[in-house]
């Protein structure tokens, strides 16, 4: 295009032209496609089946409760034997960094792993679409005959059961994403007895209608026109990145077999376009690199099993990098590509983070708030007076008691509080705390005291807090 | 969805060319014009249901019948019933019980900020503590004109409180009043001396705040013999306070303490059921209720706690 642009004089009709000859699918027509299988068929089912785990997840049971539940009312989140609260959601954070560098890693190595062989919109659509291909026709041509034949009783049944297996997965699908959050047998009996809550409605709702509709009917339409990381993706790429594509040098000219005989003045592209046939996103690979193209390997698959047809080596469409393309150069090895290096960098920052917390996830939290209005008071004996807010949180199972004492300030004294208190698993008990010092014992305005709170059942578990002690000038 | 032709080459034009560019008459695609059609029924649906088109006197009222203020009442009904388990509760202990009581002392403190911040931070400060110099008590210390009970704080706010201080301008000479502003600061550190403390005596200021000066809360008169000043701790205000008095009407200079009364239905039966009398037989019927009686107990708890409730 750049070349061409400096080049030649431009025109407006070869706009026109390029145009008309890049047919863009704006949903227009429904792509069918041929349904081959290969290594890259096998990969796909393979790499699908990861989501398996989403399905099955929220039936694990740890302890008697739900083994993995985000808990949004009560702001846990249970992990096995862990709980997490708020307090620790950095570590959200760096899981978050840790995929979204692993997704531009993964990308920059092999193109879009995730697109071809992990995305949802990929999977949730390969299902649907593999139940379509099995009730009406593999084959563009079969999918038409389908269509126009005569409505019949077979023909309308067909159907039915196409919507019904649509929907069935589609509920399936609402119905797990929210188990992963509430109880998932109290979630069952809920919807089948429509006590359900309003949000649960509204999340099932939500899920099903976003199913059926993104992998019943817009399908390949959501990675070309709605989904960002389709189109991030392509910036990732560099010329070590290895890609399906077409090797135009072998190929071309391509040209149609005659009689069975290779014809030494073409290509080994014969030009049978099964590898278009069989394309999910419904392009044509030969055209090169283009967005359309969510790596998924299919047509790998067809041209090679063209070419064992007509005893060519396979390979015409392979995994390549335009290097090896272009230049016959082997990719660069791993550690000498930046990107990689970087990368590598980040992912390791991000999950030695993540290890950090698990390592020290702590089992209290102990906050202590200086209150400023007033900073301080003087009572009628003339001491000075702060008050405090001790917020407290029990991250434990079970109830713990607690003592709270100061230190580090000469002659304060703490009120206000009594001896000791319960906190209940999960919750943060907020009190009221007085310390007082006497008149004339405070040096300065602003002093420094250290609160602790003393877990009286496990003093393992004691925790400090450093405040501020404030009096007149 | 395919109506719209995207080949220029086979796309009709309207003839008008512009440079080589040609105004194609390509319509826009079909799901775009429904969906134009049905946003401009959505709004003929919305003029239906809802209240929207202005009349001269009021408005179409919309088919739902929906208000502003009504989806605000009903909001407002629903809080109500969340608290109102609480408020029962708190309605049927004493205020000693539920400072007792860490999940109701929670809801009472947590519930009367707002209370707080409407009725009493205007004078009284946030966190109890007011503006230095403007005459309000401090309600975060542990000094009480009228005792810092919780029952106590419960009726002083029912029935509000005004001191008196008459003005001792006219009853006192120069050297008198010198005396006892050198008394009055002395005092507070706990060094008066004899001679000031017979002053103190003769000039009859022990009649109202006590024989160790430290005032009678009976009267809510001012504790002398501790650091913390009603008014102010210097001199010059010092002076000021004992020649013009405090609420004293025939002086135009004195100083204006008043509290006002917040529940007098509550003030009057608690008088009552002080002598044991059925409250019926006080009430005279002008009673105000400025606040309910729950409020009253939540903020004389939510005070209780700032830090000098006894």
């Amino acid at each position: 295009m750049s070349e061409n642009l400096k080049s030649a004089e431009l025109n407006i009709n070869d706009i026109y032209d390029e145009v008309s000859d890049w047919h863009v699918n704006a949903g227009g027509t429904k792509v069918v496609a041929k349904r081959m299988s290969g290594r890259f068929r096998r990969l796909k089912w393979f790499g699908m089946s990861v989501w398996l785990i989403f399905f099955i997840g929220p039936y694990l049971r740890w302890n008697g409760k739900q083994a993995v539940l985000f808990d949004i009312p009560n702001r846990q989140f249970h992990f096995f034997d862990i709980t997490i609260f708020p307090q620790d959601i950095w570590m959200l954070s760096l899981t978050l960094l840790f995929f979204a560098i692993l997704l531009a890693a993964v990308t920059s190595i092999a193109g879009r792993v995730f697109c071809g062989y992990f995305c949802f919109q990929t999977v949730w659509t390969d299902v649907f679409t593999f139940i379509e291909t099995r009730i009406e026709g593999d084959t563009p041509q079969k999918a038409m005959k389908f269509k126009s034949a005569p409505a019949s009783l077979s023909k309308i049944s067909r159907i039915t059961l196409k919507h019904s297996l649509w929907l069935a997965i589609a509920l399936l699908t609402g119905l797990t994403f929210a188990a992963w959050f509430t109880d998932v047998f109290q979630l069952w009996h809920d919807f089948f007895t429509l006590q359900a809550s309003l949000v649960a409605w509204i999340v099932l709702g939500m899920f099903t209608v976003g199913t059926y509709v993104f992998a019943g009917f817009m399908r390949e339409q959501v990675c070309f026109w709605l989904c960002p990381y389709a189109r991030l993706q392509g910036v990732m790429y560099d010329q070590d990145t290895v890609l399906p594509a077409y090797d135009a040098e072998r190929g071309e000219p391509r040209g149609k077999l005659k009689k069975g005989a290779i014809d030494s003045s073409k290509g080994s592209c014969i030009d049978c376009k099964v590898c278009v046939a069989v394309c999910p996103t419904g392009i044509d690979i030969r055209k090169g690199q283009q967005e359309g193209c969510i790596t998924c390997g299919m047509c790998i698959d067809a041209c090679d099993s063209i070419m064992d047809k007509t005893n060519q080596p396979r390979g015409l469409i392979r995994y390549a990098s335009y290097k090896d393309l272009h230049h016959n150069a082997p990719p660069a090895a791993l550690y000498k590509r930046p990107r990689v290096l970087i990368y590598s960098f980040i992912l390791m920052v991000a999950f030695s983070g993540v290890g950090y917390g698990f390592a020290t996830l702590s089992t209290t939290e102990f906050q202590v708030i200086h209150n400023r209005q007033p900073v301080f008071v003087q009572l009628s004996d003339g001491s000075i007076q702060n008050r405090y807010t001790l917020k407290m949180l029990n991250k434990t199972n079970e109830n713990i008691q607690v003592s709270y004492t100061i230190s580090g300030l000469e002659g304060a004294t703490l009120h206000g509080i009594d001896e000791s208190v319960i906190i209940e698993p999960g919750k943060v008990s907020p009190l009221q705390a007085l310390v007082r010092i006497p008149d004339g014992k405070l040096q300065t305005e602003l002093e420094h005291l250290t609160f602790t709170a003393n877990v009286i059942s496990n003093p393992d578990i004691s925790v400090h807090y450093e405040s501020i002690f404030m009096g007149p000038k | 969805m395919a109506d719209n032709n995207k080949n220029p080459h086979e796309c009709p034009d309207t003839g008008h060319e512009w440079d080589g560019i040609r105004e194609l008459t390509n319509p826009p695609p079909r799901w775009w014009t429904i969906a134009l059609y049905l946003s401009g029924l959505l709004v003929l649906v919305y003029f239906i249901l809802y209240p929207s088109l202005p009349l001269v006197t009021g408005n179409t009222k919309g088919i739902l019948g929906w208000t502003q203020i009504k989806e605000y009442k009903e909001d407002l009904a629903k809080i109500e019933e969340k608290r109102a388990p609480f408020e029962d509760r708190i309605a049927a202990m004493s205020a000693e019980e539920i400072l007792e009581d860490d999940e109701l002392l929670r809801y009472a403190v947590g519930s009367s900020k707002v209370l707080y911040g409407d009725n009493c931070a205007a004078c009284h400060g946030v966190g109890g503590y007011p503006q230095p110099g403007s005459g309000y008590p401090i309600l975060a210390n542990d000094d009480w004109l009228y005792g810092g009970t919780i029952d106590k704080i419960i009726e002083t706010l029912a029935k509000g409180r005004q001191g008196m201080m008459p003005a001792h301008a006219n009853l006192l000479t120069e050297e008198e009043v010198d005396g006892l502003v050198d008394f009055v600061v002395n005092s507070a550190n706990g060094e008066a001396t004899d001679a000031q403390w017979k002053l103190y005596n003769e000039k009859g200021c022990v009649a109202c705040h006590g024989a160790d000066a430290k005032g009678i809360q009976q009267l809510g008169s001012a504790n002398l013999a501790d650091k913390v000043w009603r008014f102010s701790g210097e001199p010059d205000e010092i002076r000021h306070t004992i020649l013009h008095g405090v609420n004293d009407a025939n002086d135009p200079l004195t100083r204006v303490a008043v509290m006002p009364a917040w529940n007098e239905k509550l003030a009057v039966r608690l008088e009552a059921e002080e002598y044991g009398d059925d409250p019926e037989e006080y009430y005279d019927g002008t009673e105000t209720e400025r606040l309910t009686e729950n409020e009253i107990k939540k903020l004389a708890i939510y005070v209780h706690q700032l830090g000098g409730g006894e």
